[in-house]
């Protein structure tokens, strides 16, 4: 019913003459005729907006919105400025295709390079790209940038979140190339073990900072154990705990990536979020997908256009590094409006208050008899023993529309503080807890 | 015009956090970075004014006709974005327990219950992040089937014209295949011949859009797709033309075993100036077993086993996007998916009669949503060029085409004017194509100035690629 077409019957009739055609069906005349759908689809019949909105918003009268939220594991509800969403629900920003025509698309590249610019100062790093899908994809773009013919097999941290191995494992699956688990221990990664499994065919060796249980890794080690095996060193982080913990550039690593859906995204069920990846200037050339570069149009003027082309598959088809095409360009563009509005003391504000609350939930319910299950630093993540067990926690933190943590097994749980929960909030879900014992 | 940085001024925030009101958490300092990342100090109002007057440089869908082939850049419709702002699905975390995210769930079904029945698969993922993302999903489908039969070692050869989108070279070499690239015919269908010639034993399959680049449909899409399947190769279909067909014929009637949609351009969803996409892939029954793992299987018929890819994205992919597509699937509904399609494909036709008279068009007769068009022999005779025309376009106030594709067209410019745009906007897209055609053809040299109107001229892309500024540093 709804439509977005604006023909009238007459405009149908002087177009089809025009043409030199009698009917819209005649439009049709070079498919076969066998193979023409009989009769219409079956689809719904087509509804007034009214109804649309109606039945959408039944939809999402269906899902359950929690007032505090102590789940991360990868997606994290932080406070997000007004303008963000402001801004980008900027028509032309929302509506605009790729920047391939630089002189009309200006706006969307400048954002890009400003944004480039602030996660090369978020990481250390000294070249970001556009963007890719996600946090996970990210590691994965990033693993292949470090293969060659000599060095196939990555090794991935098994406390990296859960999505980024499997996804991991699916591209060098796609590849052909091997992906091994370096084993964790006692919430961290296992250096000695990485120590053993490098080798002169390993190219990379990745891990998560901080890692899927908040632990915070030495990563500087890590760095240089596999430097020692002259393999690359990827850092998968957290942007808001990369305000304030040492840089990944400050830790030896050859690329940086993470999961930017902290940066001023909402949680949305998983997605639209932003891969971001940065790396040492030595291998720009490698990194995958669209990257802005600043230059001059013929008058001297300063101007901004896609660089780097030739590493892309519309010019290198089946010998580019990555397909990758569209990207999260819209994403990236809150992200810049996250951090620039934020700036340099509110990010890392986020990142201090984040952990500052973590801190404070982790001792009250060390107090309560819910012990951490790990003895290092954490950042704003941890994990506990639940006594009670974790369904029973959980459903009794529920009832007083507490989202809890991510149940790891029968007893454990993955706590998450963000600064948007107060401590009024964590009193509350502590002595809930208390309560189940 | 500045950056942000470059508007910065020491001491200015907004305050957007209160006080921490636990006790503040102090780290080792051999924890801690040595110096803060140097982010803007701006106040509201200018962060506010400076996206303001980056909107200005944009162009947008709103702006006026944006006829990119291949893009399908429809306009992209309000209602849908506000049901994506529902904080019922903006305040939902992935790892929600799965009784408080039915709604979710539902949406996912719903849309791919309607996608199953527009492109006549049987089971839908909507993890992939975007088209690319959906094309590398689609073929390890493929290479998934070869290799539970055995065959996975010798199947290692994917078939793709020469006329294709750089994407599907790119993906079949990310899926370890060897790419063979076969001769397209003059109207970008495929080569009969060629493609006999180019199948064997190590077919894993072949790779195709219909209609085709140049915007024709491929009246022997059955032979194709038999010819595949009798070599023991799978065939799938890049979607990314699916707006022409949409609701008229059925990639899974004309023999595909897989497909990707781009849901930001058939469904509408708005590209947001180069993604947030999506890159829904959908499949036939007996490939159901190797789609990504999915939380929401809850729709009869898909179901997510061991022999599952594995995943392509964390969590459950664009879901926001697949908000928005299923919001225009239900307002268009069974007739208005014909219509959309059948429309595109008029307007198409229209824009390509008022033009055929100016521009020489690389095949004659009817085109699908898309036609291309050639400054070949200008090219040659006068030097200007499709790069000029696009150029000459700018400056009177339109997105020009795509140029330099399909690579078989030289000096193409290739047009997709879409569904949503009505009659005048077609007959003044022709009027300006024209005058800027007599334009470049009367002063060649003054067209390769263009354009002149733009915030920036023509900007000097070699220096961009030989010295590349990639970041902005404090002392350039």
């Amino acid at each position: 019913m709804g439509n977005y077409l604006s023909h009238n019957e007459e405009d149908i009739r002087i177009m089809l003459d025009t043409i030199g055609i009698g009917s819209e069906e005649a439009l049709y005349s070079a498919v076969p005729e066998g193979l023409m759908l009989k009769g219409l689809p079956d689809l719904p019949e087509g509804l007034s907006e009214m109804e649309v909105r109606k039945e959408m918003k039944k939809l999402a009268g269906k899902n359950k919105v929690y007032d505090t939220v102590l789940l991360g594991a990868g997606a994290y509800k932080h406070y997000i400025p007004a303008i963000v969403s402001e801004v980008i629900a900027k028509e032309r920003f929302l509506t605009a295709y790729t920047p391939y025509q630089a002189e009309i698309s200006q706006g969307i590249l400048q954002s890009i390079f400003e944004y480039q610019t602030m996660i090369c100062e978020l990481t250390g790093m000294d070249v970001a790209n556009a963007s890719v899908y996600d946090g996970a994809s990210a590691a994965a773009e990033a693993a292949a940038m470090c293969r060659d013919r000599k060095r196939s097999k990555v090794l991935v941290s098994a406390a990296a979140h859960p999505d980024t191995i499997a996804v991991m494992k699916t591209y060098a699956w796609a590849a052909g190339s091997e992906l091994a688990l370096i084993p964790e221990k006692d919430g961290v990664t296992d250096l000695v073990a990485l120590a053993s499994l490098l080798d002169d065919k390993t190219a990379a060796v990745l891990i998560q900072q901080p890692n899927f249980f908040g632990m915070i890794e030495d990563a500087e080690k890590a760095g240089e154990i596999a430097h020692a095996s002259k393999a690359k060193f990827i850092m998968s982080v957290n942007p808001i705990s990369a305000a304030l913990l040492k840089t990944p550039a400050e830790c030896g690593a050859d690329i940086a990536v993470g999961e930017g859906q902290p940066l001023g995204m909402p949680l949305s069920f998983g997605g639209p979020y932003l891969g971001f990846m940065a790396a040492q200037a030595g291998m720009m050339r490698k990194l995958p997908g669209r990257i802005v570069g600043e230059t001059k149009d013929e008058q001297g003027r300063r101007a901004f256009v896609l660089t780097l082309q030739a590493r892309e598959q519309h010019i290198k088809r089946e010998k580019a590094g990555s397909n990758i095409c569209s990207n999260e360009a819209l994403c990236a563009m809150a992200a810049s409006v996250y951090m620039a509005a934020m700036g340099r003391d509110g990010v890392k504000q986020a990142a201090i208050q984040s952990a500052s609350k973590a801190h404070y939930f982790a001792e009250e319910l060390g107090k309560a008899g819910f012990a951490r299950l790990h003895t290092g630093e954490f950042f704003h993540e941890f994990v506990t023993k639940v006594p009670c067990g974790a369904d029973q926690a959980l459903a009794a933190l529920d009832e007083k529309g507490i989202l809890g943590g991510l149940k790891l097994s029968e007893d454990t749980i993955l706590w998450c503080v963000t600064e948007l929960v107060s401590k009024a909030e964590i009193d509350l879900a502590v002595s809930v807890l208390k309560e189940v014992g | 015009m500045e950056l942000l940085f470059e508007k910065s001024r020491p001491g200015r925030s907004h305050g957007y956090l209160p006080a921490c009101d636990t006790p503040v958490y102090s780290f080792d300092s051999s924890l801690l970075r040595e110096t803060d990342a140097a982010f803007p100090a701006l106040s509201e109002n200018d962060i506010s004014r400076h996206y303001s007057a980056l909107e200005e440089r944009t162009y947008g869908v709103n702006d006026g006709i944006y006829p990119l082939g291949s893009c399908t850049m429809k306009y992209n419709p309000k209602i849908n974005e506000q049901c994506a702002a529902l904080p019922g699905f903006t305040d939902i975390h992935p790892l929600q327990n799965r009784d408080t995210v039915q709604g979710c769930m539902e949406v996912m079904d719903l849309l791919k219950r309607d996608l199953c029945e527009i492109t006549g698969m049987d089971a839908m993922t909507l993890q992939p992040a975007a088209g690319a993302h959906g094309e590398f999903t689609g073929m390890m489908l493929i290479k998934r089937y070869h290799e539970l039969r055995g065959e996975g070692e010798i199947r290692n050869k994917v078939i793709v014209p020469d006329s294709s989108h750089g994407t599907n070279p790119a993906t079949g070499a990310m899926n370890g295949l060897t790419v063979v690239s076969i001769p397209s015919a003059e109207d970008g269908s495929v080569d009969l011949e060629a493609l006999k010639a180019a199948v064997g034993e190590d077919t894993a399959g072949l790779m195709l859009t219909n209609p085709n680049t140049l915007g024709i449909f491929d009246k022997n899409i059955t032979e194709i797709t038999r010819i595949i399947h009798e070599a023991g190769g799978l065939c799938y279909y890049d979607g990314a033309n699916l707006n022409a067909v949409m609701g008229v014929v059925r990639p899974g009637d004309m023999g595909f075993d897989c497909i990707h949609l781009n849901l930001h351009k058939t469904f509408s969803t708005p590209h947001g100036g180069g993604g947030p996409g999506a890159g829904a892939v959908g499949c036939k029954e007996f490939l159901k077993d190797y789609l990504p793992e999915d939380i929401s299987a809850a729709y009869p018929g898909v179901c997510f086993g061991e022999n599952s890819i594995g995943k392509v994205r964390s969590f459950q992919g664009n879901f926001l996007v697949a908000v928005r597509a299923l919001a225009y699937v239900l307002s268009l509904g069974r007739e208005g998916v014909r219509k959309s399609a059948q429309t595109a494909v008029l307007n198409a036709n229209y824009l390509k009669a008022l033009l055929a008279d100016t521009y020489e068009m690389a095949n004659p007769g009817l085109c699908m949503h898309e036609f291309v068009m050639t400054m070949q022999k200008e090219h040659k005779e006068t030097g200007a060029s499709a790069l000029d025309i696009a150029k000459g376009l700018l400056d009177e106030g339109i997105h020009p085409p795509t140029i330099y594709f399909p690579l078989i067209v030289h000096e193409a410019l290739m047009a997709e004017p879409t569904e949503t745009e009505s009659r005048e906007s077609l007959e003044k897209t022709a009027d300006i194509f024209r005058r800027v055609y007599e334009k470049a053809l009367a002063d060649p040299e003054a067209a390769h100035h263009w354009p002149v109107s733009a915030v920036i001229g023509r900007p000097d892309e070699v220096t961009a690629a030989r010295k590349p500024v990639l970041r902005w540093h404090s002392d350039n």
